[in-house]
């Protein structure tokens, strides 16, 4: 059975299996994702209106045997900062939804009464129903999901947050363990709550299953792809056993980690919120702590860890570097606890964990609280934002419009999107991607890092502009095809030092497609959806003025290495010129 | 000759986390890492200062060492 597009039409309520045209034919995940928001989504039209659309996609190689392959994109126009957007994340239901066949979920229109809802999915069928789950944070519904309809089902929900459209809601996706891993930034949560619904259910029984043109050449080019994740020191071994955040220490020794709303690159407070005392914590409390998790079944990395409370019950789980220094270091926060417990909050209440922990270093800078205030993040959460009051309403709309009701001068946006843990002052090619990525300030978009602080990849001086540009681009080109993949990015780690890996990727979309793809047509796919990205945010009224970073970046230097943002405009925007 | 030096992750089993001790004059981060039994091959990061560092850099008195073992994340 050939693939089919799913659309779902809000405004009607009818839903239909539609044909794939043949210009998406070999799109997936990211690419499928911008190509539909460019080809269907009016630049300009309002993000919760009903001429956006919000469109699911697993990637081209989710549901195969490929390792890694399990990550499911989000597309649309996004509410927090007016460009087009894409989030991936884990979970379980990518690798559902390519099995069934479906290419693509559309999401249209909205529904004329405010009323909310649940779309059902099987492999030949899609019914929306009436729920009455109004309020719910996404551990109840995930749980209430998987009760009624088996606990195999797929889910994909939106919290409190979402239903109450803020700018910062993200999506939540059901993870192997019944927990939930997010579609995080960008506010994607706030369309779907726009458009009245509360869940997706995904059933994948009868599904008819991947079919391969070439089976067997699939399956040898999967074993070299999954050799080479496991034999890259990186991915083999940093990442499952210390997790992305032993990242915090090294940030912090590299002065480039964002303290107390970036006015510094190292954070005092470093050890108490480190990789390696999380690691600790986790073996000292046991329980059903794990220091190896992974986000979807057939990950054979497994960055992710659960971290245990004091009794050794589950406390957080896929608790990110990001997230501890976005409301750790940058909120002057050393407890890595209470830090835990926002975290799992943040889940529940389908929040961007980066978007607020910048906003409320923004709260902090503003007087709101004080930094190294956790009660008070912790009260703010609870009683501020979960029941939607005036500052929970602020709180949640972002850094950048907390930061303009304020009268604050140092907000850290991109577009309107907060720069998340590496200060550009210091990792200067991160800079470069925050200024130029389609999506607003977006660490994945082209990890420089990798080069900058890792030495993956080659090196690149961190505190010098040489070669930061042309480094960006060649990330955000090659992280644009691996996002249409499904493949998760840390797969960049081997691929950046390993040739075959790369190899395989290609030989595996070959196999899989009966295509006879290049290195090159790779690149060229990179290439397009970062064309087609930036020739949408053009309509929607974006210039190269707006591939810019604060101003307080290139005025204040940062400590301890007491650089600045000293790229000129016209060193930015030769980013553009490929 | 004083040299601080803080090791991370999986480098501080069975050492220490940080130290300030005298180290003989004309030491580098090859020979401290030696010195400390940890296998040039595991060492994924150097900094002196907060820097970059190439393994065979003169490290200087008061200069601070940072060795990470091979590690990424995102
Ligand atoms: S490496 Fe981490 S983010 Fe990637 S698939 Fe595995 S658990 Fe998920």
């Amino acid at each position: 059975m050939s693939d089919r597009i799913l659309r779902i039409d809000m405004t009607s309520g009818s839903t239909v299996f539609e044909p794939v045209p043949e210009a998406w034919a070999g799109l997936g995940g990211r690419g499928l994702t911008s190509a539909i928001v460019a080809a269907e989504v009016p630049p300009t039209c309002h993000p919760l209106g009903k001429n956006n659309k919000l469109v699911f996609a697993p990637g081209l190689l989710s549901g195969t045997r490929a390792a890694n392959s399990g990550r499911l994109s989000a597309g649309a126009k996004s509410p927090l900062t007016g460009t087009i957007k894409e989030s991936n994340a884990g979970g379980t239901s990518a690798r559902m939804l390519a099995l069934m066949g479906i290419k693509a979920i559309i999401i249209e229109g909205m529904p004329e009464e405010k009323k909310l809802f649940g779309i059902h999915v099987t492999h030949d069928s899609a019914r929306i129903v009436e729920t009455d789950m109004a309020g719910a944070g996404n551990f109840s519904v995930v749980e209430k999901l998987s009760g009624e309809e088996g606990g195999k089902a797929g889910v994909i929900s939106i919290g409190p947050a979402g239903e109450m459209a803020m700018p910062s809601a993200n999506i939540s996706v059901k993870d192997p363990q019944g927990r939930v891993r997010s579609l995080g930034r960008g506010g994607l949560g706030a369309v779907m709550g726009s458009k009245g619904i509360k869940y997706l259910s995904i059933d994948p029984s009868d599904a008819p299953g991947i079919s391969y043109a070439d089976e067997n050449a699939f399956k040898e080019a999967s074993k070299v792809f999954a050799k080479a994740l496991t034999e890259h020191p990186v991915s083999g071994e940093g990442l499952p056993t210390y997790g992305t955040n032993v990242l915090l220490n090294v940030l912090h020794e590299a002065g480039g980690l964002p303290t107390r709303n970036f006015r510094t690159g190292s954070f005092d407070g470093h050890e108490g919120i480190s990789g390696e005392t999380m690691h600790a914590r986790i073996e000292e409390r046991g329980g059903e702590g794990r220091v190896r998790h992974s986000c979807h079944p057939g990950c054979v990395i497994q960055c992710s860890q659960v971290y245990p409370d004091k009794n050794g019950k589950v406390k957080a789980s896929g608790f990110e570097y990001e997230s501890v220094w976005a409301m750790g270091a940058n909120c002057g926060i050393d407890d890595l606890d209470a830090l835990a417990e926002a975290d799992h909050m943040l889940d529940d209440i389908g929040m961007d964990t980066i978007e607020f922990g910048v906003t409320m270093g923004v709260a902090m800078e503003a007087g709101i609280l004080s930094f190294g205030d956790a009660s008070g993040m912790l009260r703010i959460l609870k009683e501020e934002v979960t029941k939607g009051s005036p500052l929970g309403r602020l709180v949640g709309a972002g850094a950048e419009c907390l930061g303009k009701a304020y009268g604050m001068r140092r907000v850290p946006t991109v577009k309107g999107q907060s720069i998340p843990a590496y200060d550009p002052r210091s990792v200067k090619g991160m800079g470069i991607t925050y200024a130029t990525s389609t999506m607003g300030a977006d660490h994945t978009a082209g990890y420089t890092v990798t080069s900058n602080i890792l030495n993956v990849g080659g090196m690149v001086d961190p505190l010098k502009k040489e070669g930061q540009v042309e480094l960006s681009r060649n990330l955000q080109i090659a992280t644009a095809a691996i996002d249409s993949t499904g493949l998760c990015l840390f797969v960049a780690f081997p691929v950046l030092d390993i040739p075959e890996s790369f190899n395989a990727i290609v030989d595996m979309l070959n196999a899989r497609f009966g295509l006879s793809l290049t290195g090159d047509d790779v690149s060229a796919l990179g290439t397009s959806i970062l064309k087609t990205e930036r020739e949408f945010n053009r309509k929607a009224g974006f210039t190269e003025a707006a591939d810019r970073l604060p101003e307080f970046f290139s005025e204040e230097t940062l400590p301890p290495h007491n650089t600045i943002w000293d790229f000129s405009d016209a060193e930015v925007d030769a980013f553009w010129e490929f | 000759m004083e040299i601080g030096v803080r090791l991370f992750a999986g480098f501080r089993k069975e050492r220490f986390r940080e130290s300030a001790m005298a180290w003989e004059a004309g030491m580098t981060p090859r020979s401290i890492a030696g010195l400390l039994k940890i296998p040039m091959e595991e060492v994924g990061i150097i900094f002196v200062n907060g820097r970059h560092a190439d393994p065979d850099l003169p490290l200087l008195a008061g200069d601070v060492l940072s060795l990470f073992p091979v590690v990424g994340g995102g």
